[in-house]
């Protein structure tokens, strides 16, 4: 291979490193409405009336709208392929509020000044309802959520809005009871995951035209502009040919674009007006009014037998949805589907889940999506276990892993098709220098230092649905153009399928033009979500690409009069291989292919959809350093050690490995949405909801151990998810082994490990 | 934007309700206030660094990063007052804010004054004059005046700074400054979450040479703490005895 | 009030209210690259020098750049190929939306600071956010680039 597996610069690279203006807010026009929303102060509210005749009388102001001016079609904001999961359960303004955040009222006008002047004299009455904020106490609360009788489910969930439940159910195999019995060991332990800001560096931001066919266009930053389009045409009651999403440059997404945010506003406005609109969140409306990770409760009750083979697992995660069920079946679900397999001898799994509804900001996707919360769940009881057990965590794993080729119950039965799992644990133990610093070394008289390690699995892409389609064209001169419908949001996707397309057809990467993506030019993609991206747009590309090779050598041989089995192309020309001096250039085959008699303009169009999501799979082992004196905790050495089959780009893999698990830090030690007792978010910005800087870090060191995944584009498996979840439990192992305390609640805090963890 | 100190105050007095002195300005998006009117100090002349007779002079309008490499300021008091400021958000953000405007705020969180109290400092406002930061800071500030300079006593004393964060540029959960001249000592406690105060106990401890443990203890019982979203007031009362006694031991060591 | 800034060397002379920040006016005077991130002094998206001193444009009144020099990415692009180059080479831009100010705060340590040591350098940058990266990507582009630079000035 000539351009996969190796270290290539980003193909944007050069337009961000040199600061140019190609993100949304950008690009926009000059002459954009200002759209604002007003939000609800109350966590829960119905709204009597709305006095809005002074603020539309402000001069500058063009609309002003509320819940009576908007379709009473109900809808998900979810990015999810219909039909939806997730509940049809919003408008876009209602008259009952149900979090501080939810919009009241949306505000346009021709500059910021006479928006915000608006937006202070509007007067709106509400009736202050009693809110439901703890999710521990939201099932069957007399307080309900979701009272609307046009509160509607595509397919049954388990939910059960009059309950507070957005959807419950419960899965498993063998007799979990009977084999917990015949345990040595049976460890019963509840962790808590809190909500998590995604905290990507650009906010949310739409900005919306008609084009001269009056059809709604909208300008996005998003990482699903085809479900995108599916639900404005819904929400809005247009026809899905009246709306038309353009994905430009957008500055991180994680899970929080996969869910629509700010693209109602303006488009509503646009529509009523007719003029060009736009919505830039600020940075405290993006922590209070868009979307976090699932705060759950997760029970794990763990069986093993003395030599440390686990035999039985029962979990239970209690997920808090927030005000609406964005997402909450589907990631409740990876809280064991992701961590349950790995521990293959189990002779029997159960996994139960409620996700309920609370008068609290809705959660909906994040990196990772339910698995880092599991993760830490069953990788911390896990490390528990070893403990009780007396065993090395690192060796009870290595005992209990599947192995490749086993079948994995606890993952829709699928097959473990490739796994160097083994190796990374192997490997981590190498790096982290596990033998001679397991479990602590005292580093002064107040300083410790602890290891601890978990180990984890996500998927590539959600099986039998996630659908990608690539289309290579053959430019006049030789070049080719690839489009996508993968959102590429600073990931480096459109590069790595760039690499993957000149691969397959043998040209250098310059060869390769992509481009951002449009719902009217590119084809049909469900996103870039739930990994998928590199494993199932990657197959895709390789089809299509394949293909049109094909197609040249064909068209080859028909100018060169042969058989196409007698021709072959070898990226640069299609020759004559039983007389290779005959031959026609790829560059005057295009040519000739666009001009006159006989033309054939060459493009090819694959889809993909992959029967099973292949796992990739992460060591991950933490050194933290605790001053046992003032409880700090201080992540000294993390190494992480990655199987996500061939590494497409070794830079791009490397990065998204780094930059995964100094989020998982974050989440283990510094990040916590907290709410004050009527429903306020405390900490909506970036001065009070701390993500890591690079002082509060150490110098990740990341590994790779290659599998080859047989279903996956040049043996290529996901990696973008997997690499966040390890962080957590580890962090969690290293401070008891350097402290004795055991933190089950993150984040873990200085304070929690002085005052408030229990020893053991 | 006023040029001299007179205009300056006459603007703020003029209606101190609607007006809002800009020192280096960071957080003036923060809360939600209207400002009708702003008056800017960046002009006023004030961001002088000046070494006299027995006195170190900071110009309301320092900005926070000089602290960390003014030499004049660094070559004292062991760089206490660079190293108070260095956790503090960013280079471009102490670029920025000055040593006036944190003074003035009185935020409970500021390692600035926790820094300054140790070392006795005292400020001088155009109007109200010269008085010790101790007494501005149980005073009820000075609406309408303008901070001119902090004049920190140049009297050789020998300082450490000791804090704890929950991330690393993050406010102090409880921020400690001690310093020592001989048997002087004095020890400010900041961030308890109320603006920082002088431990006269611990200070007496550690002048009678009872020990920093003594000492930290006496903090710890002396002073009042609350809590906050980084902090109980257990946990301050607990940091506290920790970290005056390791600020402590740090200069009787030094010391001997 | 009427200013004249000079932006990357030109004079812009504009009327100006006096709560607009630095930010929206170099944004206004098409300098795209500067990028607000958040609203409380906290991310250094929108780092620009003023006479060369690395300051938060979103907290910086366009009043009192009034005849001051103002630099952006824009202004530095020959001073910050090399470097961006470095970090192209690590994929340390990622999404690209911090790297603007990113490289203005590394561009202002280099002429500030003489051979840091890594702790030096992460402690001069502590005050750049970056979510996607985990920082480790661009602490290898800044090594790359200050090893070239020394090796260009020993040569």
């Amino acid at each position: 291979m000539k351009l996969v597996n190796e270290a290539i610069p980003k193909l944007d690279s050069g337009a961000l490193t040199g600061g140019k203006g190609v993100y949304t807010d950008d690009i926009a026009p000059a002459d954009c409405l200002v759209v604002k929303v007003l939000r609800s102060p109350h966590a829960h509210a119905r709204i009597r009336e709305i006095k809005k005749t002074a603020a539309s009388k402000v001069p500058g102001v063009v609309v002003v709208l509320t819940w009576e001016d908007v379709p009473k079609i109900r809808y998900t904001l979810a990015g999810q392929s219909y039909p939806e999961p997730s509940p049809y359960d919003r408008y876009i303004l209602e008259q009952t509020v149900r979090y501080v955040g939810d919009p009241v009222a949306i505000v346009a006008g021709v500059d910021e000044a006479c928006v915000d002047k608006a937006m202070r004299i509007l007067k709106v009455d509400y009736e202050v309802l009693e809110p439901v904020l703890d999710f521990e106490h939201a099932l069957d609360n007399p307080v309900q959520v979701h009272q609307e009788e046009d509160y509607f489910n595509n397919f049954d969930i388990g939910g059960d809005p009059a309950r507070n439940l957005v959807a419950s159910g419960c899965e498993g195999e063998g007799d979990v009871e009977a084999e917990l019995e015949k345990c040595d060991v049976v460890l019963d332990r509840t962790y808590y995951t809190k909500a998590n800001a995604q905290a990507m560096m650009e906010t949310f931001r739409t900005y919306t035209y008609l084009d001269y066919n009056g059809r709604l266009t909208m300008v996005t930053s998003t990482q699903v502009p085809f479900h995108c389009r599916r639900t404005i045409a819904r929400a809005l009651d247009l026809p899905k040919t009246a709306v038309r999403v353009i994905k430009p440059r957008i500055g991180g997404g994680f899970g929080a674009k996969q869910t629509l945010v700010s693209e109602l506003f303006p488009a509503l406005v646009t529509l009523r007006t007719g003029r060009p609109a736009k919505i830039v969140y600020t940075r405290a409306e993006s922590f209070q009014a868009s979307n976090s990770r699932h705060q759950m409760r997760v029970r794990v009750r763990v069986g093993a037998m003395k030599d440390g083979t686990v035999r039985a697992i029962d979990m239970h995660a209690l997920s808090n949805a927030g005000a609406y069920g964005e997402h909450a079946s589907t990631t409740v679900g990876l809280v064991g589907h992701k961590s349950i397999p790995l521990y293959a001898k189990a002779k029997a799994f159960r996994f139960s889940w409620d996700v309920v509804y609370t008068n609290t900001m809705a959660a909906g996707a994040f990196r990772g999506y339910g698995a880092t919360q599991g993760c830490f769940a069953l990788e911390s009881a896990i490390n528990e276990l070893a403990m009780e057990l007396g065993l090395n965590p690192a060796q009870l794993r290595l005992q209990n892993i599947p192995q490749p080729g086993e079948t994995m119950p606890a993952y829709y039965n699928e097959p473990l098709s490739s796994s160097k799992l083994e190796e990374c644990i192997r490997t981590g133990m190498k790096l982290i220098g596990w033998e001679e610093k397991y479990p602590r070394v005292q580093v002064s008289d107040h300083k410790v230092r602890g290891l601890g390690m978990s180990i984890t699995m996500q998927g590539s892409g959600i099986s039998a649905l996630d659908t990608a389609t690539a289309t290579i064209k053959l430019n006049d001169d030789g070049y080719y153009t690839l489009m996508i419908g993968a959102t590429d949001m600073g990931t480096g996707c459109d590069t790595i399928l760039a690499q993957m397309a000149a691969e397959t057809l043998d040209c250098p990467l310059e060869r390769i033009t992509v481009d951002g993506v449009d719902t009217d030019h590119s084809p049909f993609d469900t996103g870039s979500y739930a990994s998928s991206t590199t494993y199932v747009t990657g197959n895709a590309v390789v089809k299509a690409c394949t293909q049109l090779r094909e197609a040249i050598t064909a068209q080859g041989a028909i100018r060169l009069g042969i058989p196409a089995e007698q021709a072959e192309f070898d990226g640069e020309q299609v020759f004559d291989c039983a007389e290779p001096s005959r031959s026609t250039t790829l560059s005057q085959l295009a040519q000739a292919l666009v001009v006159g008699e006989g033309t054939q303009w060459l493009t090819a169009t694959a889809s993909h959809c992959s029967p099973t999501s292949p796992p990739p799979l992460m060591a991950g082992f933490a050194e933290v350093e605790v001053d046992l004196e003032t409880g700090e905790a201080k992540v000294t050495d993390y190494v992480g050690v990655v199987d996500c089959g061939t590494v497409v780009n070794k830079n791009l893999a490397r990065v998204q490995a780094e930059g995964g698990i100094a989020q998982g830090i974050g989440m283990a030690l510094y990040e916590d949405i907290q709410y004050d007792s009527r429903g306020q978010m405390l900490n909506h910005s970036f001065m009070q909801y701390k993500i890591p800087c690079r002082t509060d870090l150490p110098q990740i060191r990341v590994d790779f151990e290659e599998s080859h995944e047989p279903s996956g584009p040049f043996g290529a498996k996901s990696i973008g998810e997997v690499v966040i979840n390890t962080p957590a439990p580890a962090v969690a192992q290293a401070i008891y082994n350097a402290t004795g305390v055991r933190v089950r609640s993150l984040p873990i805090t200085p304070e929690q490990i002085l005052l408030g963890g229990e020893k053991h | 934007m006023p040029t001299s100190l007179e205009e300056a105050c006459q603007l703020l007095s003029s209606d101190p309700r609607n007006h809002v002195a800009l020192g280096g300005c960071c957080w003036l998006r923060l809360g939600s206030r209207r400002i009708r009117k702003a008056v800017d100090l960046s002009r006023l002349g004030l961001d002088y660094i000046r070494e006299e007779e027995g006195w170190l002079v900071l110009g309301a309008s320092v900005p926070l990063r000089q602290m960390e490499i003014h030499p004049a300021v660094t070559g004292r008091f062991d760089g206490l007052l660079g190293r108070a400021v260095s956790s503090i958000v960013g280079v471009q953000f102490r670029n920025l804010a000055t040593v006036g405007g944190s003074v003035y705020a009185r935020f409970g969180f500021s390692d600035v004054i926790t820094a300054l109290l140790a070392l006795d400092a005292r400020v001088v406002f155009h109007r109200a004059g010269e008085m010790s930061l101790e007494a501005f800071l149980s005073s009820d500030g000075c609406p309408g005046d303008v901070l001119v300079e902090i004049r920190i006593p140049d009297d050789g004393r020998r300082a450490a700074y000791e804090s704890v964060r929950r991330s690393s540029t993050d406010f102090p959960v409880l921020a400690v400054a001690v310093s020592r001249q001989g048997d002087d000592w004095r020890v400010s406690v900041g961030a308890r979450p109320y603006a920082a105060q002088r431990s006269s106990e611990a200070e007496a401890c550690l002048a009678q040479r009872r020990g920093a443990q003594a000492a930290g203890e006496a903090a710890a019982a002396q002073l009042r703490f609350g809590s906050n979203l980084r902090g109980s007031e257990e946990y301050r009362r607990r940091m506290a005895e920790v970290l005056v006694r390791r600020a402590a031991q740090q200069l009787e060591e030094e010391q001997g | 009030m009427k200013v004249t800034i000079i932006l990357n060397g030109t004079p812009y002379t504009r009327e100006v209210a006096g709560d607009l920040m630095l930010l929206d006016f170099v944004r206004s005077c098409g300098c795209l690259s500067v990028k607000r991130g958040c609203d409380t002094s906290n991310c250094g998206l929108c780092t620009v020098w003023v006479e060369g001193t690395p300051v938060l444009s979103c907290s910086y009144p366009a009043v009192r750049a009034d005849g001051k020099r103002v630099t952006t990415l824009e202004g530095v692009q020959e001073e910050a190929e090399a470097f961006g180059a470095c970090m192209a080479q690590q994929g340390a831009e990622q999404c690209g939306y911090c790297s603007p100010g990113f490289i203005m705060t590394v561009l202002a340590m280099a002429r500030e600071l003489t051979d840091p040591t890594e702790e030096e350098i992460a402690h001069y940058l502590a005050g750049n956010l970056c979510r996607c990266t985990g920082y480790v990507s661009q602490m290898r582009a800044i090594q790359a680039w200050l090893k070239e630079r020394r090796r260009e000035e020993q040569a």
